[in-house]
């Protein structure tokens, strides 16, 4: 536990015309910056890019700062990603490198 | 160097277990040979409802409670307020620890249907967890309950063993004493192989049915660096958590008391050295039915509570009150000691538990009540509950946890048919007296006889005594013993009244007899006055005859004389020839 970890609950909202109350709320759970949260942040940019613009909204959460925050959303795996709206809450853990899982997680493409 | 490996041969193994951690669980904690290994993890497996949970649960409550080490559980199959409200059904109060901040119960929920997996990812989130609530509270121990579930929330089984073994090793470098509980698997402990990762220590659990009863079982599968209890162990849960029920003494240590008890029934003191039993015995009193098992127990307990000494019935075929009412009706009154609180009873159906059950029970009360004397009224009862290989090993366990405490045992137990000496339950051979009571028919009624057919380390009666129960209690009577065997009732009175009579009749022979010969001595002194008066007689007439002829040779001799002078004349007058009887001779 390494105290430079920084960015605590970092919030991006991309898109200018990014509403107060986006429709898709997603928080990334990570714990440290480790090359694999690097990388699920990315892809999670890339994704959300892509398919969401506009109309999301990316909270990180660092575990190793926050420790509290993780029962509260039931996370036992890093990284994670939580889609918090729209509901109903998605998981989707791993490093997000899969695109069309992460579609298929957040229910942007129909499961096969 | 080969000395020197000798000498470390030769040098007994110092004892030098690993750290313990008590658990606190009656029972378990003498089995481990003082508790979980420190600082290490323990995995307690088992099938569905054995009570892994519950274990894991008492060993963070009592750790928190009785050794002031706070615990954390992460609980992967139900939620805090569920785990907190099941072990409050057992007396403890989770919620009352988790306020003074003495345990964390964090319930991980693992949907899978809510969780979609892509790329790589590791349990970092988990441990974060778990290390939160270690640092918050302090905690020294910690419940995983059940890890497996994981197996079932994720797919990447590579990532979770990898992530698995990485836990416990991070919990060992911790120092955390942690209980893993897992599923039973087919032929293995657990369904997906945690002994592999937890190879320190592994308890057991198992449930059995046996003739519809349910027993609980635990076994010490293995301890590395520790000795332990290898034995299948009953245990219980009960309203005050899991009980453990170790096989005590089987090293036979128990001091022999000098000190004696006495029966309560004076005649059966007298059949033992005249004063009872050793302290700290076991009596067995075996008889048929109604031969009065249970009213020899009763005079035990009454004179037990005669000399202010606490007295515990295990009673399975008569309620407290039925065993108290009862035994007033032979004069034994036991409500007093109820009150004053000398004597306890505890009833209960043999078959309302299994054989463990009943064992832990009487286990319980024996350390709560703390008796001086128990009678287990009947063992035989316990049939029901088990088989006889199981009940005798139960016995033995109970009789050596008696004597342990140096408790006097006394245990009825029924008898049927012609087998007397033989008690089905094959427990003659751990008590220490065995009295036997039983039928005798004769005459038309039944009568009860009684002898000690054994009484270690004292020299006892060989008799069959007479038991008769009376109104005023048992009393020992001299049974007749005759050509014609053991008489009792109203045939050793008849037999006893005819002996009386025999014994008048040989007084009148031996007066006739006397007579007879006071007859005889009689006759004998007639005869022998008869005999002297005739011999009298005969002397005298010989007398007569020797006078008579006395006179006769005198009158001869004057006559000859008288003769001689008158020859002389004639032959001065003439020849005178003399004959041949002209000699003198007498006729």
């Amino acid at each position: 536990m390494t105290p430079q970890r920084k960015k605590v609950g970092r919030r991006i909202t991309a898109g200018r015309k990014a509403s107060r109350s986006p429709e898709w709320d997603l928080r990334l759970y990570v714990a440290g910056q480790t090359p694999r949260s690097l990388a699920a942040f990315r892809n999670l940019k890339r994704i959300c890019e892509e398919h969401l613009q506009g109309k999301y909204r990316i909270e990180v959460v660092d575990l190793l700062e926050n420790p509290t925050l993780a029962r509260g959303d039931q996370i036992f795996a890093i990284p994670t990603l939580v889609r918090k709206l729209p509901e109903p809450v998605r998981k989707i853990i791993g490093d997000l490198s899969n695109t069309e899982r992460v579609l298929v997680g957040l229910d942007l493409r129909a499961r096969a | 160097m080969k000395n020197a490996s000798r000498a470390i041969l030769a040098r007994p193994a110092r004892r030098r277990e690993i750290p313990k951690c008590p658990t606190g669980i009656s029972g378990l904690d003498q089995i481990m040979a003082g508790g979980l290994p420190r600082g290490r993890p323990t995995l307690v497996c088992g099938s569905a409802g054995c009570g892994k949970t519950l274990l894991g649960m008492e060993f963070l409550i009592r750790g928190a409670i009785q050794f002031n080490e706070p615990g954390v559980c992460l609980s992967f199959e139900e939620t805090a307020a569920e785990l907190i409200a099941n072990v409050a059904s057992l007396g403890f109060d989770a919620q009352g620890l988790v306020d003074a901040g003495k345990l964390i119960v964090d319930y991980v929920q693992i949907d899978r249907s809510q969780i979609e997996e892509t790329g790589e990812y590791n349990l970092d989130g988990l441990f974060l967890r778990l290390d939160h609530a270690i640092q918050e509270i302090g905690a020294k121990r910690v419940l995983l309950d059940t890890v497996e579930s994981l197996f079932a929330g994720l797919s990447n089984e590579l990532v979770l063993r990898g992530e698995l073994r990485r836990l416990f090793r991070w919990l060992k470098d911790k120092g955390i004493t942690a209980v893993v509980t897992g599923e039973r698997g087919e032929g293995t402990l657990t369904r997906h192989g945690l002994e592999e990762y937890i190879s320190d220590c592994v308890i057991l659990l198992d449930h059995r049915v046996n003739n519809a009863v349910f027993t609980r079982r635990l076994r010490v599968v293995k301890y590395r660096g520790s000795t332990h209890g290898t034995n299948d162990y009953p245990f219980l849960i009960d309203e005050r958590g899991i009980s453990v029920l170790p096989v005590t003494s089987v090293e036979l240590r128990h001091a022999a008391l000098r000190e004696f008890v006495s029966s309560g029934i004076p005649g059966l003191d007298e059949m033992l050295q005249g004063r009872g039993f050793y302290r700290g015995n076991s009596i067995l009193i075996s008889g048929t039915a109604g031969t009065g098992k249970t009213s020899v127990g009763a005079h035990f307990v009454k004179a037990a509570v005669d000399r202010k000494e606490k007295a515990l019935v295990f009673a399975f075929e008569e309620s407290r009150d039925q065993w108290v009412r009862n035994m007033q009706s032979i004069g034994i009154e036991l409500e007093p000691a109820v009150r004053k609180g000398l004597l306890r009873h505890d009833a209960s159906r043999p078959t309302a538990f299994g054989l463990e059950m009943h064992l832990v029970r009487m286990h319980k009360a024996i350390e709560e009540f703390r008796p001086d004397v128990v009678v287990v009224d009947p063992i035989s009862a316990l049939a029901h509950a088990g088989s006889i290989s199981e009940i005798s090993g139960m016995l033995l366990r109970l009789v050596d946890y008696l004597k342990s405490l140096g408790i006097t045992a006394l245990f009825t137990t029924m008898v049927q048919g012609s087998e007397l000496e033989y008690t089905d339950l094959a427990i003659s051979s751990l008590v220490d007296t065995w009295i036997l009571l039983r039928d005798i028919e004769s005459g038309g009624e039944r009568n009860r006889g009684l002898y000690v057919l054994k009484s270690r380390g004292m020299a006892h009666s060989n008799q069959i005594r007479e038991f008769a129960l009376s109104s005023k209690g048992i009393r020992l009577r001299q049974a007749y013993l005759g050509p014609e065997g053991v008489l009792t009732g109203s045939a050793r009175v008849v037999q006893e009244a005819r002996e009386r009579a025999a014994e008048s009749a040989k007084l009148w022979e031996i007066e006739r007899r006397k007579l007879q010969l006071e007859r005889k001595r009689k006759a004998l002194d007639a005869q022998v006055a008869a005999l002297r008066v005739e011999v009298d007689a005969e002397e005298a007439e010989l007398r007569q005859l020797l006078a008579q002829e006395g006179q006769r040779l005198e009158a001869a001799r004057t006559e000859r004389a008288e003769m001689a002078g008158s020859r002389r004349s004639e032959a001065r007058a003439g020849a005178v020839q003399t004959g041949p009887n002209g000699g003198g001779r007498k006729r």
